[in-house]
């Protein structure tokens, strides 16, 4: 069991139907459309670890969060929970318990007509983990208290709290259920850098304390570099760089990695003259043929414009480059 | 003379249980051709010194006392119609959210025309052709083609160009630009902070760039304030406020934002959080979080006083400096 990842996913892709209703696709001789959110993704994330997705919005790093709960199913691929299957995994409590999930927004992810020891209390509740009011209670208290909150802000409602103290609350929620495994989905980007400080340095201490594995997605490579052991680079739904953080931050090999770390402003770096990376983002119902990073890459040939770029393995660190496969980086 | 000059910039918003000072004593200078980032937590207060700026303080909020001066001039107690001459022809403004700022029913040519006619004396045909140049300045691509385009035609990146252009179509001698690279993607934001800066260094406009990311601030702004609870904590260089600064504050959110650069095994933080309006302490408003506050900062406000290449608002420089 010791070496069984956390969580792994295997070649999972995830399709949403956007096609326009039946009439309209039929008097229009329209296809159906489909936006490939996540495409043939694979990762493990190994206990007491964690791994960053970062990319830029769209690129479907959320859609992976989601996936990872089983808040979606995958259209094709396999998700393993501690070795089980994802579906089959949520059905049982006892490891449904072991992973939840920290939203972005700290507003909109707390009952605001709810009582904070009853939002931490709920998981608990759900899953049957103790009985008895005076028991909840005190555990409640030890989580707010683990937090960084006093267990007398049970009896408060969100409102009367700040964002960071919110999202406290939300990372109180989240470890209720004594859960081995969080995906947390932008869970600083809504905040001020000062509480955000204060809620990664929270995230890491209780991560050493209680032994977590986290799913992290961010956009901010900062704050991903400041969390992470692995990185997961995706674009445009796929996975383009997978790697140990250190490797890829001292040495990016696919070119979207190297424009988007040349790209970041950055305060150790004043007044340094930066090439912004050119273009946009394309949208995913339309994806470029080949390397879906072509039209922006200073690197694409013929090759990258035709032929999807498979996963080669580079020291440790799995790119979908062909211009790294050749040697022209 | 500076151009645009704050000098001790009250804003005031009465409310049932009395007056609450959002800015107090805010005073900062900006010389033509400079950007001046201006940063600072939510609730500091930096948007609100940009609508102060512009006399576009959401009522009740208004300027209790202080001045400000373009070119001289006291701009702070003009008449809402003298302000509305004064924004678009000599001060522009760019928003967090291009959405907003854009007409969605005009086309952006249209856009363009009429805020450079309102403001500039051109036939049809000499803005049109001005309006497609601005258009190519600010990376637009077929500009010629586009000008007819409505701004839901254009993704994010784009509008903001857009925005930028429509800022800039008048030739205004400073832009205030609020958080203007938020709403977008990083790859994208460094080509609006890349355009802001080539442009408006071109036309040698001056900005007061209002934003949270402080990333964008040390690559961007000649010189910083950095904002603390309606009060300007420390001003001066970029260098010398990011690399060594001397509030207790800034030196807190310097080192509470995690780097690219390097990493640490636990980022600085400020515990606490900024005190509500309604309950800024006596003294200085930093003290109940400032690891080095000593009898005096909870009695008496300090002003900013010199502090190595900065100015800072702190009681500690003075003790540094005698």
């Amino acid at each position: 069991m010791v070496d069984t990842p956390v969580l792994e996913a295997i070649g999972v892709s995830r399709h949403f139907d956007v096609s326009r209703p039946w009439l309209q696709r039929a008097l229009n001789r329209e296809p159906r459309r489909f936006l490939r959110a996540v495409d043939n993704v694979s990762f493990a994330v190994p206990r007491g670890t964690t791994l960053s997705l970062v990319g830029e919005s769209g690129c479907g790093k959320s859609t992976v969060a989601r996936l990872s709960v089983g808040l979606y199913e995958p259209t094709s691929g396999d998700i393993r929970f501690e070795g089980q299957d994802l579906a089959a995994a949520r059905a049982d409590s006892r490891l449904r318990r072991k992973m939840n999930m920290i939203f972005q927004d700290p507003y909109a992810s707390l009952n605001p007509r709810w009582r904070v020891r009853d939002i931490v209390a709920e998981p608990i509740r759900a899953f049957a983990l103790l009985s008895g009011d005076a028991a909840i209670t005190a555990r409640v208290g030890e989580l707010l208290t683990q937090v960084g909150l006093a267990p007398a802000d049970g009896e408060k409602y969100p409102h009367e709290f700040s964002g960071g103290q919110r999202q406290r609350i939300s990372i109180a929620r989240a470890l209720s259920s004594a859960p081995d495994f969080l995906v947390c989905d932008e869970p600083t980007s809504a905040l001020d850098v000062s509480v955000q400080a204060q809620i990664l340095n929270l995230m890491r201490d209780l991560q050493a304390r209680l032994n977590l594995t986290y799913l992290f997605i961010s956009h901010n490579l900062a704050v991903v570099r400041h969390m992470s052991d692995a990185l997961g680079v995706m674009y445009l739904g796929r996975i383009v760089e997978l790697g140990p953080a250190e490797t890829i931050f001292a040495r990016p090999l696919h070119p979207y990695t190297r424009l988007l770390l040349e790209a970041i402003p950055d305060i150790e770096r004043v007044g340094t003259p930066r090439t912004p990376v050119g273009g946009e983002v394309p949208s995913p119902i339309a994806p470029p043929p080949g390397c879906p990073f072509h039209p922006r890459c200073p690197l694409a040939n013929d090759r990258c414009r035709s032929e999807k770029p498979a996963h080669i393995h580079v020291e440790g660190v799995d790119v979908a480059c062909h211009a790294v496969q050749e040697g022209r980086v | 003379m500076a151009l645009l000059e704050v000098e001790d910039l009250r804003v005031e918003f009465p409310t049932r249980r009395g007056l609450l000072r959002a800015l107090d004593g805010v005073s900062f200078q900006i010389e033509a051709g400079e950007i001046l980032g201006v940063v600072g937590e939510s609730g500091a207060g930096k948007s609100l010194t940009g609508a102060a700026i512009i006399g576009l303080l959401e009522p009740p909020g208004r300027i209790g006392a202080g001045q400000v001066r373009l070119n001289g001039e006291r701009i702070d107690n003009l008449s809402p119609e003298r302000m509305r001459r004064i924004r678009g022809k000599q001060i522009g403004a760019i928003f967090q959210d291009p959405l907003t700022t854009l007409n969605p029913l005009y086309s952006i040519g249209r856009q363009l025309t009429e805020t450079m006619q309102t403001h500039m004396k051109l036939s049809d045909r000499d803005a049109r052709e001005r309006a497609i140049k601005w258009l190519e300045d600010v990376g637009i691509p077929a500009a010629r083609e586009r000008i007819e385009a409505y701004p839901h035609e254009f993704s994010g990146g784009m509008r903001q160009r857009v925005v930028i252009a429509l800022a800039l179509c008048a030739e205004p001698r400073l832009v205030i630009a609020d958080e203007p690279t938020t709403a977008l993607d990083v790859s994208i934001q460094a080509q609006i902070i890349a355009l802001l800066k080539r442009i408006t260094r071109e036309h040698g406009t001056a900005v007061m760039l209002v934003t949270h990311d402080m990333g964008v601030i040390a690559e961007t702004a000649d010189h910083v304030a950095v904002m603390y609870a309606g009060r300007i904590a420390e001003i001066g260089p970029v260098r010398d406020v990011v690399r060594s600064p001397s509030h207790p504050y800034s030196e807190g959110l310097m080192g509470s934002i995690p780097s690219l650069v390097h990493r640490v095994d636990r980022l600085r933080q400020i515990d606490g959080a900024m005190p509500r309006l309604n309950a800024i302490p006596q003294g200085c408003a930093f003290n109940p979080r400032c690891p080095k506050v000593f009898d005096r900062c909870r009695q008496e406000r300090p002003g900013l006083l010199p502090a190595g290449a900065t100015r800072a608002a702190c009681w500690l420089a003075e003790a540094g400096n005698g």
